[in-house]
């Protein structure tokens, strides 16, 4: 069983997932990110692979990605990285990317090597299920690296369990028809939604991200699934940091408590 | 009978090229259309409306025009189609009218688009406000420069263009921004992509809407020379829907002869360039795989030509494919041979061809022609807009 199974199989609060950008804001922020997170009581993180093009980003993400790339960071260095920082944590880790620097590494490489390293799970946008299950499921399965879907409001019902069925791990639902940082407007259409999502019997553990940046948001979307993720609102706090560690204790505080 | 070497199978692949890539924030609409784009356009009531508009509204069909002085010249008999006498002064608008109609099928009530050259933002503002629908354009900030007759007409036609500053501020970065726009409003926008790019079923779709090109050149070619297959076919690639509606009807026929010209820009080796096939590899791009213009580590690189129209760093999925099958062969002009191409045209026949088209023309001296060959070239657009970019450069 690998770090992440086991937080899912043992949920006892709320779950937070932090998204950041690896590379960002320097180069070799990663490791003092990942110790800060890790010590304000985080439960897995997201690590942004950058890439140039990011589709389903936002401003924020797509300009830490922009800076992270022109710091030099790269599949190669990110692997690197984790790497060395994992004997040192215990917090599930999770490659967040976009497919085709994977395509251009190869998936069977990364996979081998997120395996050897101890990353849990990948989330790729832009590669969609059926392309999953005809290529890469059994590579997954080998490895035993989960690949995290995405589902939206506008992913049907019949669809939602076909994902579920693929899943193995949890389910990353987008909070709304959004690309990431655009704060997230609660309204009735939205609550029908996670409320679908409560009530719609997926097996795995869902989590929803998109536009959830603080407290508040942070609340209500746990009372709908397991966890809720943060991005852009961390990546905006590091990005005008002079103490990460001191203000992403700040800000993860300012969510659990 | 179409066969399907060459043509998209139900998932959307030419050959290794083409498939969906894209988030799931996009599946309901990409899926929808998938399901029902053949369905809408193979219904009678769209065909009549269709060709209608396209006979009195964009004027066709176009004129095949025997270039007598630039046959001269070459060696070859040489004909031009006239895309560039078309309604907003393009073959884009053979796209954005069947676009359109699609979209007002859907109950769509919003209109966005990506344009490089302008072109097609003018041709989807048009039918746009043909048909009363909202619409936004997405446009590098460069583009806006560099085009700005077309920045002006499309705000006069109503729509609303919005400036894109990331990336080098082109094509590529004005269709991350109506991606983004897309994935925020999927519920009453249509997209309406202006080349054979994106996820299936755009190339496909918009492939057939611009084979109008085609099928009208075998009927004037016939007429004409008592033939309806030239020997050779030449057209730009951007990201190649004028060249997929010219060597559309002709696919299937290997004794016709298939030349695609992209943007070298400052020369292959500068890095200054968009001559794809020359430098690319398999990659995703705009939710499509094909072949893309990247660094070792995946990153999407920065194209570069002289030409907005011509500025991306992929090509179509189909294009792809005819590239490594060797069904068409692709050629590259710089900046240089596209100005003098340009200037060469205009004098002898009197036509002032966009910069886009102008790259076609470019390659006639590179390719050997043969005495009394037929050769069609796609004048895909006029220079209105390129006027300013041609008075610098010493005309
Ligand atoms: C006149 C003209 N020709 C060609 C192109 C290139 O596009 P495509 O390769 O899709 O035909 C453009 C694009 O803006 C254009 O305006």
């Amino acid at each position: 069983m690998n770090l992440l199974q086991n937080i899912l199989q043992n949920i006892s609060k709320p779950l937070l997932s932090v998204y950041f950008t690896a590379g960002f804001p320097e180069l070799n922020s990663t490791s003092v990110i990942l110790h800060a997170l890790e010590k304000s009581g985080v439960d897995m993180v997201e690590i942004g692979l950058p890439f140039s093009d990011p589709l389903a980003d936002g401003v924020v993400i797509q300009q830490s990605s922009q800076k992270a790339l022109a710091n030099g960071m790269n599949l190669q260095k990110y692997l690197q990285q984790l790497a060395e920082i994992r004997p040192l944590s215990k917090l599930p880790f999770i490659l967040m990317g976009y497919y085709n620097p994977v395509y251009q590494f190869g998936m069977e490489n990364l996979l081998r090597e997120c395996s050897k390293i101890g990353i849990d799970a990948l989330i790729i946008p832009d590669l969609p299920p059926q392309e999953y299950e005809e290529k890469y499921k059994s590579l997954f399965e080998q490895y035993n690296i989960s690949f995290v879907f995405l589902i939206t409001p506008q992913t049907p019902t019949e669809r939602m369990h076909k994902i579920d069925h693929l899943s193995s791990t949890f389910i990353y639902a987008v909070s709304s028809a959004a690309t990431t940082g655009n704060a997230l407007e609660i309204d009735e259409k939205k609550l029908a939604y996670f409320e679908r999502l409560k009530s719609v019997g997926l097996k795995h553990p869902i989590i929803i991200g998109f536009g959830i940046d603080g407290k508040q948001n942070f609340d209500l979307a746990t009372k709908y699934a397991a966890g809720a993720i943060i991005g852009s609102a961390y990546i905006k706090i590091i990005s005008q940091s002079t103490n990460i560690e001191q203000d992403t204790e700040n800000f993860i505080r300012g969510i659990r408590n | 009978m179409i066969q399907n070497k060459y043509h998209a199978n139900e998932k959307g692949y030419y050959g290794d090229f083409g498939g969906a890539y894209i988030p799931e924030m996009l599946y309901s609409n990409v899926e929808y259309l998938r399901t029902n784009y053949l369905r809408i356009i193979e219904n009678p009531e769209f065909q009549l409306e269709f060709n209608q508009l396209l006979k009195d509204y964009v004027g066709r069909p176009s004129p095949l025009y025997f270039a007598r002085r630039l046959s001269e010249t070459y060696g070859a008999s040489i004909f031009l189609k006239r895309e560039d006498l078309n309604h907003t002064g393009a073959h884009k608008i053979n796209n954005t009218i069947g676009q359109i109609l699609m979209a007002r099928q859907m109950g769509k009530t919003r209109i966005i688009a990506e344009t490089g050259a302008g072109q097609h933002g003018v041709a989807t503002a048009t039918v746009a406000a043909l048909m009363n629908l909202e619409c936004v354009v997405y446009m590098g900030a460069l583009d806006v420069q560099r085009q700005a007759p077309n920045v002006a007409r499309m705000k006069m036609l109503g729509a609303t263009v919005v400036p894109v500053h990331s990336g080098n501020k082109t094509l590529k970065d004005a269709t991350n921004e109506a991606i983004r726009d897309w994935i925020q409003n999927p519920e009453n926008t249509f997209y309406i992509i202006g080349s054979v790019v994106g996820p299936h079923p755009y190339p496909d779709m918009v492939s057939r809407f611009q084979s109008v090109i085609s099928e009208e050149i075998k009927i004037q070619l016939l007429e004409k020379t008592g033939r309806e297959n030239p020997d050779k076919i030449i057209a730009c690639v951007g990201g190649g829907s004028n060249a997929a509606g010219a060597f559309y009807h002709f696919l299937d026929n290997e004794n016709v002869e298939l030349i695609a010209v992209e943007a070298e820009g400052l020369g292959i080796n500068t890095h200054q360039t968009a001559a794809t096939t020359a430098i690319g590899k398999t990659g995703i791009i705009h939710g499509s795989k094909t072949l893309l213009m990247q660094t070792s580590d995946g990153q999407i690189e920065e194209p570069y030509s002289i030409s907005a129209g011509l500025d991306y760093p992929g090509i179509g999925p189909l294009h792809a494919h005819l590239f490594v099958t060797g069904r068409a062969k692709f050629y590259a002009a710089t900046d240089h041979e596209a100005l003098v191409a340009a200037k060469l045209l205009t004098r002898l026949e009197g036509i002032i061809p966009a910069l886009e088209s102008a790259h076609a023309f470019a390659v006639l001296p590179k390719v050997r022609l043969k005495q009394n060959e037929i050769v069609v070239i796609n004048l895909s657009g006029r220079g209105d807009k390129d006027m300013e970019t041609y008075l610098k450069s010493n005309f």
